[in-house]
């Protein structure tokens, strides 16, 4: 594992765009080369989702050969309604970038055969050659995705029933209508995840810092279900100085200290001249 | 890049570097276009995986949905209310004018006159969409006969009508046929008023208020029969009284029935109101008012005497009076100055000027929000602006038909 501390959430949302950007154009994605990335929603990727906007105005980044794959979506939200998650990703990144529709995948929660649409999902996934990057985020309960506490570590795309303590806390984007709030969502499984070639966790605030202390210094646990990244090869936590609140002093002076080699990982690619 | 042809394959236009009036607020967002209606991207994006086919940048202008001028009595030296041959002609020609000014869509409008004249006009021009020929007619706005002949104004009184028993059917005498009107002014303190308005309205027309003497009870009642706009309003009608508010007080009464508006048209020429009158009405009511021209023959005409209706009016700078007296007979300014000139005045936003003249005039004619919104499948008339709210291009249904500088 790699972990990452910035000082603060934009400085670490820089840092996860910068890296993103870099991993896009060492791959070198042509018409034959797609590269594939996993995408989460919420608070959390906005300031990344920002920055990587920014490179693609600038003419430094392209996402015309880059295929998405989101990781969930809720069950039975109607697609256009402002806080279903094809509308996050529309209105926060896909509507500012050069990216094709066509390229997009996001699980569709209003099919009438849920089961096949998950199964359809993970088919897409290894069509397109597995993912090179999945970025995700980090529940305050542990989860990735939609795994709540006690999702097998080995788990697939699939439907689940969200846990009350997400619906609650949901509830603030549906007017403070518990009724309104969705109860079931598709996620991709943390086994789908853990397929990929790499995996990038971004993890910001103070209020996710059990969670992540959960996730590094303890051991792999299906109810801390972020914590199976322990045993990918190639995991990276980018978080910012409130997110490390729960660790040990130990733990962060040892990843603080390599941060100049870390951050090589961020510079700039050298200048050359614009591809069409 | 265009979209995957399932659902259409008109071609797509997007504007870009724009900021767009929706929500009651400017947005920096693109605008879709298509089969010219607003379309919605994230339907298209996801629905259809297709792509604008055309960008058109905007270079940071505003876009407003277009203006709608509902009282126009000509320009340009045209004089609507006249009875030539071809008055068709003569409406196409203004329609085609008034695009430089951000106009998208009109009610050309007839001041008091004979019979004769509405029988020889009215049956010329037809309800019709705009287009690269000039802006859409929404309908004719028939000002008076039946109007008041103490708040007459710069009409003629000679040919000043009252009701006759029979309500519509005396109107029909008068006018020939109301298939092609979309507003009558009427006053109605006029005895038999009270049928009229209620069978007009039940027709579809839009019932003004205006070039009239009644009280505010008067005016209630009208409004209760179904009247929803004041024409011109402070002109032509009694001034504010504490006691006796007369049509002024339409826009604070609690007597408008539930669901309804009233709507008043307000001459933003810096002449026809003084500015602190301006404010006071947009203070109190915000939402109804209606910007104007009530542009006459001479807009858009040097200084001198031209025609309106049966009479002869005189250009002095900005004021029109009628000749050898001090009643102002109508206003030369444009549309594009009346927002200009109502924002400055007012103090408002940039937003509520540009709706002043677009959704508000729209919701009056209840042909919200196929006309005066930017919403997803409204029409797409469209103007843009600068930044001081001069106009730099107009579209209709997707389409430029005027730019500056061409």
């Amino acid at each position: 594992m790699k972990l990452i501390i910035l000082n603060d959430y934009d400085q670490a949302s820089e840092w996860a765009a910068k890296y993103i950007r870099n991993k896009i154009l060492q791959f070198s994605p042509g018409p034959n080369k797609y590269f594939t990335l996993g995408l989460p929603t919420g608070s959390t990727p906005l300031g990344c989702y920002k920055k990587l906007i920014e490179y693609y105005k600038n003419g430094d980044l392209s996402f015309q050969y880059v295929k998405t794959f989101n990781m969930d979506e809720y069950v039975g939200l109607p697609r256009d309604h402002p806080e279903s998650y094809h509308s996050f990703m529309w209105n926060n990144f896909f509507k500012h970038i050069d990216i094709k529709a066509e390229n997009t995948h996001i699980l569709d929660g209003n099919t009438a055969d849920l089961q096949a649409e998950c199964e359809s999902f993970e088919k897409k996934i290894t069509a397109a050659g597995g993912i090179q990057l999945f970025v995700g985020g980090i529940g305050p309960d542990g989860h990735i995705a939609f795994n709540e506490p006690g999702s097998s570590l080995v788990s697939r795309t699939r439907v689940k029933t969200l846990a009350k303590d997400t619906i609650m806390a949901n509830a603030r984007f549906f007017d403070g209508d518990l009724s309104k709030v969705p109860t079931m969502a598709l996620t991709v499984g943390v086994g789908t995840v853990m397929d990929a070639k790499e995996v990038m966790i971004l993890i910001t605030g103070a209020h996710k810092a059990f969670a992540l202390y959960k996730a590094i210094e303890e051991g792999v646990n299906h109810m801390w279900t972020v914590s199976a990244f322990q045993q990918h090869p190639q995991t990276i936590f980018v978080c910012d100085e409130d997110a490390t609140l729960e660790l040990r002093v130990k733990t962060v002076k040892y990843f603080k200290g390599m941060m100049h080699v870390h951050n090589k990982l961020v510079e700039s690619p050298p200048s050359e001249p614009k591809k069409n | 890049m265009p979209s995957n042809k399932s659902v259409s394959d008109a071609p797509i236009t997007q504007f870009i570097n724009c900021r767009i009036l929706r929500d009651n607020e400017l947005q920096r967002e693109d605008l879709w276009v298509r089969e010219g209606r607003i379309l919605d991207p994230e339907k298209l994006f996801f629905d259809e995986q297709g792509y604008a086919d055309k960008r058109v940048d905007c270079e940071g202008s505003i876009i407003a949905p277009g203006f709608i001028d509902v009282q126009i009595n000509g320009g340009y030296g045209i004089d609507f209310s006249q009875a030539s041959e071809d008055v068709s002609d003569g409406v196409s020609f203004v329609a085609k004018k008034i695009l430089e000014h951000g106009v998208t869509s009109f009610c050309p409008t007839l001041v008091t006159s004979p019979p004769e004249v509405y029988h020889k006009v009215l049956p010329q021009v037809k309800v019709h969409d705009g287009g690269p020929h000039g802006a859409g007619v929404l309908g004719f706005h028939l000002e008076g006969p039946f109007i008041s002949a103490e708040k007459k104004g710069a009409h003629p009184e000679k040919y000043l009508r009252t009701f006759k028993s029979g309500g519509l059917e005396h109107l029909m005498e008068v006018y020939g046929s109301l298939d092609d009107v979309a507003i009558v002014t009427l006053a109605p303190e006029l005895p038999g008023s009270q049928s009229v308005v209620r069978e007009l309205s039940q027709r579809g027309i839009t019932v003004s208020l205006g070039h009239s003497a009644a009280d505010l009870s008067q005016a209630e009642e009208a409004v209760q029969q179904g009247a929803s706009f004041i024409t011109h309003l402070f002109n032509a009608m009694l001034p504010f009284h504490h006691r006796d508010p007369g049509i002024v007080g339409l826009l604070t009464s609690d007597g408008i029935p539930a669901g309804r508006a009233v709507y008043y048209g307000m001459i933003a020429d810096g002449i026809h109101t003084n500015p602190a009158a301006l404010r006071i009405a947009h203070r109190a009511h915000p939402s109804g008012l209606v910007l104007v021209t009530d542009a006459i023959t001479a807009m858009g005409l040097p200084p001198g005497r031209h025609t309106l209706g049966q009479q002869v009016i005189e250009i002095q700078g900005l004021h029109a009076y009628v000749a050898g007296t001090k009643t102002l007979s109508g206003s030369i300014a444009t549309m594009d100055m009346c927002v200009r000139h109502f924002k400055q005045a007012s103090g408002c936003s940039v937003q509520e000027a540009l709706e002043a003249a677009s959704l508000h005039p729209a919701q009056l004619l209840g042909i919200s929000p196929k006309k005066g919104k930017l919403d997803y499948g409204s029409d797409a008339d469209l103007v843009l602006l600068d930044e001081g709210l001069h106009v730099k291009a107009t579209y209709i249904s997707g389409e430029e038909v005027w730019r500056k500088g061409q």
